[in-house]
């Protein structure tokens, strides 16, 4: 499904700034495939997530999403095929618009927008349909505007957002850290459900190292711009945190007790 | 009876620029962006309507001809801030430092009198019989209601959402597929082809096109879209919002009118209309420091559980 080959960023090459962000990153992604990324800040995560987007150019290599080489692909166009939910609840949704309204526009992701209407009443009995999934009674305040719901419920609903048409893939940026333990817990079983509902295959980065291995059907971690280590089957289902934490050190040279992987 | 007179012309004057001010309404409040190319393309839309109408052109088509000559300008103004990644600001100021060349050359002088010369507004009180003055504010107030219902429409539209979704939140839209540098020119166009048209009928009531005449017309427009918001507040629906923007500039128009007859100089009104406008910003502001402040107390309430609770440890 996606295939990533021989990828490399460097932001504010030549400068003092110079920052080696990915090195030769390679990755395959069969459909279907929930695949968990770990690793510690700066390790080059979100830049791979972005990278795939489309948020900044890549320096190198090829990225191909279901056989189309997406790598010059601008990231407007690229939003077609991609469902994205960031780790700041604010980012994904429009606040001075209504819940009806955000999910229009997510409906919309990669069709043409012309004249028709922005909205149609049949969408909205659909859209009140998707967010009993949520369980937090939107399908009740389908008019009221985002940014009077809290970080958790705007975090579901971007969810939601990035699923309503079928992504072919869907990158997952930590977008449960922001919120507090219950209702993280809440957000990601959520998207376990869609995940395996939809059949979708996805890219989810966490600190959560439980997360990591009890969710999704494979695991990488990356470290200074590497995929240093990839798991995936039985084997990755029999994981322990502290193994984990052992690779992690391998990798790092024994500095990690100061990382914030250690405290989750 | 002087006064009636003036105010009768206010509300016509605060009709025709209430189109200018609808049209700052959108990049200022929908685009969330501060375009200064307005006072530029308030005295395009003048100028090209004043030269056609000289040369025998069709008043309504000359409308027609100075709106698209504004949505042009609009377009630049875009082009400068997203291809060129201009800052806003910067980009609408060179389009208006610039147009105000072209304006000349269009004209070709600094001022075109529309002497003798058939108007829309003459036209039609020339076949009906009614008086100018009346036909200037209903003619006006019809294209107003006319636009409002176009630009209600078109924001419900796919792609009018997808225009106030990047003025919302930019990061957002883009990952859902919009190329946000065409919906930026987009409503950066539409908004000057708004300002282009309401100085066409500007020009038209008033006789006369000037290359100064669009000079503060930004303010103007954000004197209108305050005053509205301060008597109608925010949570309005979009069409009554546009409205209330319309009764700004009518109010505007009307309270300059009312200073002029009282014997304030003409010199004065652009002093006046900043004054208004920071005055108007600067209001909300202090009254919402002051709410807070006088909510302070030193020693909290006690709610009447925790005077129970005293009176129980009392005992
Ligand atoms: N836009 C940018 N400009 C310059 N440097 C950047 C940019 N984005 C990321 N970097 C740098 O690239 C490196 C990798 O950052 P990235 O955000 O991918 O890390 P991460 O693995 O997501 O970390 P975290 O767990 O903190 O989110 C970091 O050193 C960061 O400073
Ligand atoms: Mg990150």
């Amino acid at each position: 499904m996606l295939t990533i080959k021989h990828v490399s960023k460097t932001f504010n090459r030549g400068t003092i700034n110079e920052k080696k962000a990915l090195r030769d990153v390679n990755l395959h992604l069969e459909p279907g495939d929930f695949v968990t990324i770990i690793g510690g800040n700066g390790a080059g995560k979100s830049t791979m997530l972005n990278m795939v987007a489309g948020v900044y150019p890549i320096d190198c290599g090829t990225i191909q999403l279901d056989g189309v080489n997406i790598s010059r692909m601008p990231e407007h166009k690229r939003a077609a095929y991609l469902g994205r939910v960031f780790q700041d609840p604010m980012m994904g949704t429009a606040a001075d618009m209504g819940i009806q309204e955000n999910l229009a526009l997510a409906y919309r992701r990669g069709q043409h927008r012309g004249l028709g209407w922005g909205i149609t009443k049949k969408e909205k009995e659909r859209y009140a349909e998707r967010l009993k999934i949520l369980g937090l009674g939107l399908e009740e305040r389908m008019t009221s505007k985002v940014g009077l719901l809290s970080g958790g419920q705007r975090q579901a609903l971007t969810l939601l957002m990035a699923t309503l048409k079928r992504p072919k893939l869907l990158l997952l940026d930590e977008h449960t850290a922001a919120l507090d333990p219950k209702t993280a817990a809440k957000v990601l079983e959520v998207t376990e459900n869609i995940v395996g509902s939809d059949h979708l295959t996805a890219l989810m980065v966490t600190h959560n190292m439980k997360d990591a291995i009890r969710i999704g059907n494979r695991l990488i971690m990356m470290h200074e711009g590497h995929i240093i280590y990839d798991v995936a089957g039985e084997e990755k289902k029999k994981l322990k945190v502290a193994d984990l934490l052992e690779k992690f050190e391998a990798a790092s040279g024994g500095e990690f007790a100061n990382d914030r992987m250690m405290l989750s | 009876m002087g006064i009636l007179l003036a105010i009768q012309g206010a509300v016509s004057q605060g009709v025709l620029w209430g189109i200018m001010a609808i049209g700052v309404y959108l990049t200022f409040r929908i685009l969330d962006v501060a375009d200064l190319s307005v006072d530029g393309s308030f005295a395009t839309g003048g100028s090209i309507c004043a030269v056609m109408i000289v040369n025998g052109m069709n008043p309504l088509l000359a409308v027609l001809l100075a709106t698209a000559g504004g949505v042009v300008a609009g377009f630049v103004t875009g082009v400068l801030h997203t291809k060129c990644a201009i800052p806003a600001i910067l980009a609408g100021i060179l389009t208006q430092l610039g147009l105000y060349s072209i304006n000349l050359h269009i004209m070709g002088r600094s001022n075109t009198p529309l002497l003798r010369v058939v108007t829309l507004f003459s036209a039609l009180s020339d076949a009906t019989g009614i008086p100018l003055a009346w036909v200037t504010l209903s003619l006006g107030f019809v294209f107003a209601v006319v636009l409002i219902a176009v630009l209600y429409w078109f924001f419900g539209t796919a792609i009018g959402s997808a225009i106030r979704a990047t003025g919302n939140n930019e990061n957002m839209i883009r990952s859902l597929g919009v190329n946000t540098n065409m919906t930026k020119i987009l409503g950066l166009s539409i908004s000057n082809g708004l300002v282009a048209m309401s100085g066409a009928l500007v020009t038209q009531s008033q006789g006369y096109a000037d290359v100064k005449m669009g000079i503060g017309a930004i303010v103007i427009g954000l004197a209108s879209i305050i005053i509205g918001e301060v008597i109608f507040g925010h949570k309005l629906n979009f069409a009554v919002k546009l409205a209330s923007v319309m009764v700004g500039s009518i109010i505007y128009r009307t309270i300059v009118a009312v200073v002029l007859q009282l014997g304030l100089s003409t010199d004065d009104l652009k002093l006046l209309t900043a004054v208004l406008v920071a005055t108007a910003l600067t209001i909300p502001v202090l009254l919402e420091k002051r709410r807070q402040m006088a909510g302070y107390v030193a020693v909290p309430k006690k709610t009447a559980s925790e005077r129970e609770e005293d009176s129980n440890a009392d005992d």
